[in-house]
C-alpha cells in the first residue's frame, strides 16, 4: 500500500493532464497580456514577440494604481474588526452554556442563511441618509457586518475544542477575564485567525455588488469594479485588458500563496465541529 | 462561501470533562464576558438584521426608492410576480444552475480530493493548484471566459485545432446553450474549493480502518463506499450547503458575462433584483423578489440539512 507502484504512476499523469485541462484559461489570459500590438496569431498559440507594455499601459488608464489602494484599505480594515470582533464574540459564546448563549449563537448562524440581497436594497437607503454612501467606510462597515456569523462560526468551533485549563490559570494568576483573553485566548486562537484571515481576505478583494452599488458615482473604486470599468471601456483591446486583469489579482493570489496551508488546515478543524 | 453546517450541535464533542458546576454556573467558572458579544451583535444588526427585516417589510408596500412615503399594498407585489413572465423563468434558470453547480461542482471535486489525497509525487504541488482559481476575482475569470467563448475566441480556435470543427459554438450567444456556458465557468472556478473540503475530510479518516478493509480484501470501489463515503459524511454536507447556496445566489458570473442574456436566457433571481431595483427604479418589487430568494435558501437548505444530518447519523 505505501509504495510508488505503476499505478500510482498512472494516476500521476491523469491528475496532471487535469491540471493542464485547468489551466488552459489561464494559459491563455497570460499569453494574450504578453502580446504585442497587431500580433493577430491564435488565441490559443504563444506570443510572437512577448512584451510587458500592455502592463504599464492598464495600469496608466485603468486607474489601477488608486483602486488597488481603496481595495488594500478596505480589505485591512474589514479583515482587523472581523478579527477582533469575532474572536471577542466567541469567547463567551462557546464557553457559556447559558440560554441566551445560545439563542445568541443561533442568531448568528440564521445569518448564514439570510442572502445579502434582501438587507443590499434597505442597507443602501440607510446609508445614503448617513451620508457615507460613496466612502470606503461604508464598504468596511458592511463586509464586517456580513462575514461575522461565517467567522463566530469558525472560531466559536476552534474555542470550544480548546481546553479552558490555560485560561483558568491565567484568572488564578490574578488576570482579569478581559487580560486572560487577550494575552491568553486570542494568542491560542493563531491556528483559526489565520484560517479567517486569508478567507475573509479573499471575499473582500473580490466582491463586486457591493462596491458597484455603494461606491457608483463616488470616483472610488475597488479593483472589481475598477477592472469592470476598464473592460468596458476597451472592450476591443483584450492583451490591454488581460494585463489589467492580471494586475488586479495578484494581490490576492500572493495572499493566497502566503497563507493557503491555513485553508485546508482550517477546514480540517471546522469538520470537526 | 460563508455556511458551515449552519447549525452543529454545540453540546456533542463540546469541552474536556470538567468539574461539576460549583456557585453559579459556567459563567462564574470560565468567565467570559458576556458582554464581549455586544460589538459583534451591534455590527450584524445594523448591517443583516434589521434591512433584512426592512426588505421583508418593504416587499409589501409600493416603495419606488425616492418618495419617503409607502403604502401597505399586501401580497400586490407578489401577485405582479406571478404575472412576470421573466421572473418566473429567472426562478427556473436560478434552480437549474444551482442543482447543476452543486452536482457537478461537488462531482469533481470528489475526484479531485481522491487524487490530491493518493500518493502521487504532485499531490501537494495540485493542492495549492486546484484551489487557485477559486482565489481569483470572478469579475477577471468571467471576462476572461468571455473571451474563451468568443466566437473567434480560444475554445473555438482550440476545438478547431484539434480537429473538431463541428463541436464549435456560439457559447453565450445561443439562448439553449448560454445558461450552461456559465454554469461550467463557476465549476472550473469553484471545484478546487470543494476539493478542499473533501480533503479535509479525507485527511481525518484514520490510514489503519482503510488499510484493514483493504487487508480484508475490499477492492477500491468497495473501500470507498463502505469506509470513505460514511467518514466522509460532515464534508459532504458542508459542499452540499455551500454550492447549493452559492448557485442560488449567482450574479457576478452572470453579469460580467451576458447580463442576463441573450433575451434573458441566463437572468438569475439575483440579476432580475438589481435590474427591478437600480436600472428600473422598482425597489419594492424587487425585494419582493429578494423575499422569494430567501425562501428558496432557507427552505432547501433546512430540507438538505436535515436529510443530510440523518444521513451522517445513520452512516456514523
Amino acid at each position: 500500500m505505501n509504495r510508488y507502484t505503476w499505478r500510482t504512476a498512472g494516476l500521476e499523469a491523469v491528475m496532471i493532464a487535469v491540471a493542464l485541462v485547468f489551466a488552459f484559461p489561464v494559459y491563455v489570459l497570460v499569453s494574450m497580456a504578453l502580446r504585442a500590438e497587431g500580433d493577430d496569431s491564435s488565441p490559443i498559440a504563444l506570443p510572437n514577440s512577448p512584451t510587458f507594455a500592455n502592463f504599464g499601459d492598464a495600469w496608466q488608464r485603468a486607474g489601477l494604481g488608486p483602486a488597488i489602494g481603496n481595495s488594500l484599505m478596505v480589505t485591512a480594515g474589514s479583515v482587523v474588526l472581523i478579527v477582533a470582533l469575532a474572536a471577542m464574540a466567541a469567547y463567551p459564546l462557546a464557553r457559556s452554556t447559558r440560554r441566551w448563549s445560545k439563542s445568541v449563537f443561533a442568531v448568528f448562524m440564521l445569518g448564514l442563511l439570510l442572502p445579502f440581497q434582501l438587507a443590499l436594497i434597505p442597507l443602501y437607503q440607510t446609508m445614503r441618509d448617513l451620508g457615507i454612501l460613496g466612502n470606503p467606510l461604508a464598504l468596511i462597515v458592511f463586509y464586517t457586518g456580513l462575514q461575522l456569523p461565517f467567522s463566530v462560526f469558525m472560531y466559536t468551533g476552534f474555542l470550544r475544542s480548546l481546553d479552558p485549563g490555560y485560561e483558568e490559570a491565567a484568572r488564578m494568576d490574578g488576570a482579569g477575564p478581559v487580560r486572560a483573553f487577550f494575552s491568553v485566548v486570542f494568542p491560542l486562537m493563531r491556528p483559526i485567525t489565520g484560517t479567517v484571515v486569508i478567507l475573509n481576505v479573499i471575499f473582500v478583494w473580490n466582491d463586486f455588488l457591493t462596491p458597484l452599488l455603494y461606491l457608483s458615482g463616488s470616483g472610488r473604486q475597488t479593483i472589481p469594479v475598477a477592472l469592470f470599468g476598464f473592460i468596458g471601456q476597451y472592450v476591443s483591446q483584450w492583451p490591454m485588458v488581460f494585463a489589467g486583469l492580471i494586475i488586479g489579482v495578484i494581490p490576492v493570489l500572493i495572499a493566497y500563496f502566503a497563507m493557503q496551508k491555513r485553508i485546508i488546515q482550517g477546514f480540517a478543524g471546522g469538520l470537526k465541529g | 462561501m460563508a455556511t458551515v453546517a449552519t447549525t452543529p450541535s454545540p453540546q456533542k464533542h463540546d469541552r474536556p470533562p470538567q468539574p461539576p458546576p460549583r456557585g453559579r454556573g459556567p459563567r462564574a467558572r470560565s468567565g467570559a464576558p458576556w458582554w464581549f458579544v455586544l460589538p459583534a451583535l451591534a455590527f450584524f444588526a445594523f448591517t443583516v438584521l434589521v434591512p433584512s427585516v426592512q426588505g421583508g417589510w418593504f416587499a409589501f408596500t409600493d416603495w419606488d426608492g425616492i418618495s419617503p412615503v409607502k403604502h401597505f399594498v399586501g401580497l400586490d407585489q407578489f401577485r405582479k410576480l406571478l404575472d412576470d413572465t421573466a421572473a418566473r423563468d429567472a426562478v427556473v434558470t436560478t434552480l437549474l444552475a444551482a442543482v447543476a453547480i452543486t452536482i457537478v461542482q461537488n462531482t469533481i471535486g470528489l475526484l479531485l480530493a481522491l487524487g490530491v489525497n493518493s500518493r502521487i509525487k504532485s499531490r501537494n504541488v495540485l493542492r495549492v493548484f486546484f484551489f487557485a482559481p477559486a482565489v481569483i476575482t470572478p469579475v477577471v475569470t468571467a471576462y476572461l471566459w468571455k473571451y474563451l467563448y468568443a466566437p473567434d475566441g480560444a475554445l473555438n480556435s482550440l476545438l478547431g485545432a484539434v480537429g473538431l470543427d463541428g463541436w464549435k459554438q456560439d457559447w453565450l450567444g445561443d439562448p439553449d446553450l448560454a445558461l450552461w456556458s456559465v454554469v461550467a465557468v463557476v465549476i472550473w472556478q469553484f471545484s478546487g474549493y470543494s476539493m478542499v473540503i473533501f480533503l479535509a475530510g479525507l485527511q481525518s479518516i484514520p490510514g489503519e480502518i482503510y488499510e484493514a478493509a483493504a487487508i480484508d480484501g475490499a477492492g477500491p470501489v468497495r473501500r470507498f463506499w463502505y469506509v470513505v463515503r460514511p467518514m466522509l459524511a460532515p464534508a459532504i454536507t458542508i459542499n452540499l450547503m455551500l454550492s447549493v447556496i452559492g448557485g442560488l445566489k449567482l450574479f457576478d458570473q452572470v453579469w460580467v458575462m451576458t447580463q442576463g442574456g441573450p433575451g434573458g436566457a441566463t437572468d438569475t433571481l439575483s440579476t432580475v433584483i438589481y435590474k427591478q431595483a437600480f436600472q428600473f427604479n422598482q425597489y419594492a418589487y424587487s425585494t419582493a423578489i429578494a423575499v422569494i430568494l430567501t425562501v428558496f435558501v432557507i427552505v432547501i437548505s433546512s430540507v438538505q440539512y436535515r436529510y443530510l444530518s440523518r444521513q451522517e447519523r445513520n452512516s456514523a
